[in-house]
C-alpha cells in the first residue's frame, strides 16, 4: 500500500509542503456548525417522529387510515422532550439554512464548488473512475495526493449532499408548514401532498444519516486524527500519517 | 507601535460590537413595532421563534389563504387528541344541545356582547374544506362551517389598541392569535363538521378553525373570546396553555 501511494504521489502535480491550508476558514467553520446543528436536528427529529412513527402518501393519515409504512418504534407521547424539541429543530434548521447560504455564497465567490467539487477533467476519464471504485470497494487507504484534493466519488457525493439532500430536506420541511405552504402552495402540491412531504422527509433525513456514517468511515480509513486536524486548523500534517 | 495597534484595535472591535449590537436592538424594535415578535421571544429558544413568526408574517403580508380542498378529498377517518371535558357542566351542557351555552366576548371591544348558539348560527357563514394537520404528524381534511372570527369581531367593534384575540375553551387549552390571523378570513368559529353539527370530541360547540397553523392552536369547546393588547398578564405571560406545556406559540410552523 505504502507503495501504491508512493507510485501515485509522483502524479501529484507540484505537491504541496506540508504546511499548505487544505480548508479555508470559510469551509472549516460551516462544516462544524452544520455538523452541531444537523445532530440537533436529527435528535429532535426523532423526538417528533416518535410521536407518531408512521409514515403515509398523499395529503392526510392518521391512525386508523391505511398508512405506507409503518416504522418498527413505539408511539411515544406526553413526552416532555417533544414541545422543546420542535422548538430546538426550527431553531437549529435556521442556524443550518443560515450557514449554508454563507457557505454556499463563498462557495461561488472564491471558486471553491468549480476547483474543489466539480470533478476535475483528469477524474473523468475511464481508468481513473475505475480505479477510484476499486480503491474504495476494496476499502483501500487513500493514496497521498488525496490528502490535498477530493476524489471523484468524494465530489459527487458532497454535491449530492449539498446542491441535493439538504435543499429537499428544507423544501419537505417547508412544505409541512401550513403557513408557508398559503403562500406558495405549488411547494406542497408538486410532492404529492402534506403526508408525503413528510414520508420525504424521513427519508432523505435516513439518506443524510448514511452518508454521515459512509463519512465518517472514510474519515476512520483515511486517517481520522489528520482528517480531523485538518477540519479544524485547517493545516495538513502530511507526512505523520503516512509510512 | 504595537501599543498603537492594539488600541487601534480595541476600538475597532468596540466599535464593531457597538454597532453589531445597536442594529440588532434596532431591528427588535422595528420588528416589535410591526408585530414580528411573538409572546414566546424569550431565551434561546425565542431566537428561532422569532425568526420564523417575523419571516412568515412578512411572506404572508397579502393575506394568503391556506390550500381548500373538493368534497371528494374529505377524509374518512378524522382523527382527535383527547377527550371532551369530563366535567359536570361541560356533560350538562352536551346533555342539553347547548341550549344554557353562551360565547362571551369581551375585552377590547366597543360593545362586549354575548351569543347562544342559535344566535350565531344566524350570522352570515363561510364553509370551506381545509387541512387540519397536528402536531404529532397526523392530518385529515373535513369541511367545516361556522362565522368568520372577523365578521364577529367587528360586529362588536374592535378597538385600535387590539393586538391579539385570546380564546378560552371550556376544558384549560386556551391560546392566543394575532390580529393578522383573527381577521383572516380563513378564521372560522365553527359548529358544523362535514355538514353535521359539530361533534363532542372535534370541540362542540364551537371551535376555532385557524388552518394557517398546527392542529393544537385551533382551540376547542369555546366559550369566551376576549382581545387584548398583550398577553403577558394571563397565565404565564407566553400566550397559551401549549406554549406553557413548551410548544411555539406562533404554529404556522
Amino acid at each position: 500500500m505504502a507503495e501504491s501511494a508512493q507510485v501515485r504521489a509522483v502524479e501529484v502535480p507540484n505537491a504541496k509542503t506540508s504546511d499548505s491550508l487544505r480548508h479555508s476558514a470559510i469551509v472549516r467553520g460551516t462544516h462544524w456548525i452544520t455538523t452541531i446543528s444537523f445532530l440537533v436536528l436529527l435528535l429532535s427529529g426523532i423526538a417528533i417522529l416518535l410521536a407518531h412513527p408512521r409514515l403515509y402518501w398523499g395529503d392526510v393519515g392518521g391512525v386508523g387510515a391505511p398508512s405506507l409504512i409503518d416504522l418498527p418504534l413505539p408511539f411515544v407521547l406526553h413526552v416532555p422532550i417533544r414541545g422543546p424539541g420542535r422548538y430546538l429543530h426550527f431553531l437549529s434548521a435556521w442556524i443550518l439554512v443560515i450557514t449554508g447560504l454563507v457557505y454556499a455564497v463563498s462557495g461561488i465567490l472564491t471558486h471553491h464548488f468549480r476547483k474543489s467539487l466539480l470533478p476535475d477533467k483528469s477524474q473523468l476519464g475511464w481508468d481513473s473512475i475505475r480505479q477510484v471504485a476499486s480503491d474504495h470497494l476494496h476499502l483501500k487507504r487513500p493514496p497521498k495526493e488525496e490528502a490535498f484534493r477530493y476524489n471523484l466519488l468524494q465530489r459527487v457525493t458532497y454535491l449530492a449532499v449539498i446542491f441535493g439532500l439538504v435543499p429537499l430536506m428544507i423544501w419537505t420541511g417547508l412544505a409541512m408548514s401550513p403557513g408557508f405552504t398559503s403562500v406558495f402552495p405549488a411547494v406542497v402540491s408538486t410532492l404529492g401532498g402534506h403526508q408525503a412531504a413528510r414520508t420525504i422527509h424521513f427519508f432523505v433525513a435516513v439518506s443524510l444519516v448514511v452518508f454521515l456514517m459512509v463519512h465518517i468511515s472514510m474519515v476512520c480509513l483515511a486517517g481520522f486524527r489528520r482528517c480531523v486536524i485538518a477540519m479544524i486548523t485547517g493545516r495538513t500534517a502530511s507526512g505523520t500519517d503516512y509510512p | 507601535m504595537s501599543k498603537l495597534m492594539t488600541r487601534r484595535t480595541l476600538i475597532t472591535t468596540a466599535l464593531g460590537v457597538a454597532a453589531g449590537a445597536s442594529g440588532i436592538a434596532v431591528a427588535a424594535r422595528l420588528a416589535n413595532r410591526y408585530g414580528l415578535i411573538p409572546p414566546d421571544n424569550g431565551g434561546v429558544f425565542g431566537i428561532g421563534e422569532s425568526l420564523t413568526y417575523a419571516a412568515q408574517r412578512m411572506l404572508m403580508s397579502h393575506h394568503s389563504l391556506a390550500r381548500e380542498f373538493s368534497r371528494s378529498e374529505i377524509s374518512k377517518v378524522a382523527p382527535v387528541n383527547g377527550d371532551p371535558p369530563e366535567t359536570e357542566a361541560y356533560q350538562r351542557l352536551l346533555h342539553t344541545a347547548f341550549a344554557d351555552w353562551r360565547l362571551t366576548v369581551d375585552g377590547l371591544v366597543a360593545r362586549p356582547s354575548s351569543f347562544t348558539l342559535e344566535e350565531l348560527k344566524r350570522l352570515p357563514s363561510r364553509t370551506q374544506i381545509t387541512l387540519h394537520a397536528c402536531e404529532m404528524g397526523w392530518s385529515f381534511i373535513a369541511e367545516w362551517t361556522g362565522v368568520p372570527l372577523n365578521y364577529l369581531l367587528r360586529s362588536v367593534g374592535i378597538l385600535p389598541q387590539a393586538r391579539y384575540v385570546v380564546l378560552f375553551p371550556l376544558d384549560p387549552w386556551w391560546e392566543s392569535i394575532d390580529m393578522a390571523d383573527a381577521l383572516h378570513p380563513q378564521t372560522l368559529l365553527a359548529y358544523a363538521m362535514n355538514g353535521e353539527e359539530l361533534p363532542a370530541p372535534h370541540g362542540a360547540p364551537l371551535r376555532l378553525r385557524l388552518p394557517r397553523q398546527i392542529g393544537y392552536k385551533n382551540v376547542k369547546y369555546l366559550s369566551h373570546i376576549k382581545v387584548v393588547d398583550t398577553v403577558k398578564n394571563i397565565g404565564k405571560g407566553v400566550g397559551g396553555a401549549n406554549v406553557e406545556d413548551g410548544y411555539s406559540w406562533y404554529a404556522g410552523i
